[in-house]
């Protein structure tokens, strides 16, 4: 088994090597059908002695690592949002704005002033500056004009991850999430540095639909994995991470990205017929136009994301088939409740999740012989990168003869979303497709990777590269049969 | 006469696309169509046999080389 130290540098932060414990803990019970009597011993588990590793004391921290363990399982019933906040490990960081600190220099020149349109600031007898929240709107120019860098805006680092503006303070100074803004991309999930923030985890689902599956003999459970996983696991290689899953107990494994060369075909065929689109691969995205700017939604394509649209294949195939979908998003599990989607994906797992899936079966996957993952092309492989999809839509009408000229505008991140929204719904986009992707860089930057890295979008080209077939046309002939 | 064809990872890295191209269109050239149903399936647990087919049940292994073969012994003479 690998070495702790070794585990942490798997992931970007401790908090996500916490959450990984839990979960990790939380499976290795479920597999031996112990959860329940022993889920208490948990959080003792994981801090076992008498001084507290993390908080105030022990107490406090194994109270917290309960709450972890209940998101472990499924979360709170009653909450319908997949992203959950645990107030008690919320440390209600300051929140109050714009504040001048003891770095203030009590100096001559007042540039602070000079800027401040509001009056808000003034200076006491040592020449400190002080701001008058009552007049302060939070421009944040004195902070700009600072030579000493001495007034800082203290925001809290989920309502700044937030782009939706979904995280509010309640009563008791913790945060608090507005279930119709939040669009569960997970942001804040990553950027809380307590670690306050988290989506609920279906693994139990996937633990108990493996087992009784009897070794694949009363269904088949299979796997989709996201191109993404190509930036991911990269301690192993692909081949052994796929090796991995079959021993956990998928039946087989099976790229999102055919999905998205079917999505790829069927989009332009759309986008042709229409004039205008935009993406619906992006739970996220999508979500955001419906709650953003609502005016707008007849214009997201009907296409199923590619995670869904493989998935109606699998289960066309094979009515019974259990179809898991493993990938860095938590707002795919959110997709997977819809209406639509729901009779089409069993569960969705996270890269984080199926990390503490294999260390719950003492599984190190580099010492695992490599299996092959090889169906998709290169276009539907880089869906899982800003661009991509845009990239795949004009090849898929290249390849089918569609006269049309595209106009595609990539936006990732949810400002980049927001802003090509806002110029559509006043008529002033130069373009007739938008790409949304709610994370910044597309699917690598999803908060349900274990790491995040500039050489990410790289390893997806380079993963769409190796691909065999190398026309999206190649990549579906086959479900055409 | 149900064919079927495995286009799981390790088949297709095997030429499965190639197997049922030719076979669709062996069994159109020989108008079978009727007769036969040719379908895909993720994985059939032989993948060191592949490309793995199947003919009602009866399994058998086949490569884009050996296709026309497989098709007039075990599709065309049976159907």
């Amino acid at each position: 088994m690998s070495q702790p130290n070794q585990t942490l540098r798997r992931f970007d932060t401790k908090v996500q090597y916490l959450k990984y414990k839990v979960l990790r803990e939380t499976a290795r019970l479920a597999w031996e059908d112990k959860l329940l009597e022993n889920m208490m011993d948990i959080p003792k588990t994981i801090v076992p002695g008498k001084e507290p590793t993390m908080r105030c004391c022990v107490y406090k921290e194994r109270a917290i690592l309960a709450e972890r363990v209940k998101m472990a399982m499924g979360g709170h019933a009653d909450n319908p949002n997949i992203i959950e906040v645990i107030d008690i490990a919320c440390d209600e960081c300051p929140a109050a704005g714009y504040e001048v600190t003891d770095s203030c220099r009590g100096c001559l020149a007042h540039r602070c002033e000079d800027v401040c349109r509001r009056g808000a600031i003034s200076f006491d007898h040592n020449h400190v500056a002080h701001i008058d929240k009552s007049k302060c709107v939070e421009c944040g120019q004195c902070a700009k004009v600072c030579p000493y860098s001495a007034i800082v805006d203290r925001k809290r680092p989920c309502q700044v991850a937030c782009k939706v503006k979904a995280i509010t303070i309640n009563e008791d100074k913790a945060a608090a999430i507005d279930d119709e803004k939040c669009i569960q991309c997970g942001a804040c999930v990553y950027m809380c540095p307590f670690g306050a923030v988290t989506d609920k985890s279906f693994m139990l689902n996937v633990i108990d639909m493996l087992k009784k599956s009897e070794n694949n003999t009363k269904y088949k459970v299979y796997a989709v994995v996201a191109p993404s996983i190509s930036s991911q696991f990269t301690y192993a290689n692909l081949g052994q991470v796929i090796t991995g899953l079959k021993e956990l107990g998928f039946f087989t494994v099976i790229e999102a990205a055919l999905g998205a060369d079917m999505v790829a075909m069927e989009e332009s065929r759309e986008l042709a017929e229409k004039g205008f689109l935009t993406s619906s691969c992006c739970p996220g995205f999508v979500a955001y136009i419906k709650s953003a700017f609502p005016e707008l939604q007849e214009h997201i394509s009907h296409n199923l994301s590619p995670m869904a649209r493989l998935a109606k294949y699998l289960k066309e195939t094979d009515p019974t088939a259990k179809v898991v979908f493993i990938g860095p998003c938590t707002a795919k599990k959110a997709e997977a409740r819809q209406e639509r989607v729901r009779p089409l994906i069993d569960t969705v797992l996270t890269f984080e999740e199926l990390q503490a899936l294999f260390d719950s079966r003492d599984l190190d996957i580099t010492t695992l012989p490599e299996d092959v993952l090889d169906n998709a092309s290169y276009y539907g492989r880089i869906f899982a990168r800003s661009g991509g999809v845009s990239d795949a839509v004009a090849q898929a009408m290249k390849e089918q003869g569609i006269e049309f000229d595209l106009k595609a505008v990539p936006c990732d991140g949810i400002e980049a979303c927001r802003m090509a929204l806002l110029k559509k719904s006043k008529n002033a986009l130069a373009g007739n497709f938008i790409e949304g992707m709610a994370c910044t860089g597309g699917c690598i930057g999803g908060a349900g990777c274990l790491t995040h890295g500039e050489k990410n979008k790289a390893e997806v080209d380079k993963y769409g590269r190796e691909a065999m077939e190398k026309t999206i046309g190649d990549a579906v002939s086959i479900y055409n049969i | 006469m149900k064919v079927t064809v495995c286009i799981g990872s390790s088949c297709h890295i095997k030429g499965s696309r190639q197997v049922v191209e030719q076979l669709q269109h062996l069994i159109a050239e020989n108008g079978l169509k009727e007769k036969v149903d040719l379908s895909g399936t993720f994985c059939m647990g032989k993948c060191q046999q592949g490309v793995c087919v199947t003919v009602d049940e009866a399994f058998h292994s086949v490569s884009p080389e050996t296709v026309e073969d497989f098709f007039n012994t075990q599709i065309k003479a049976k159907a």
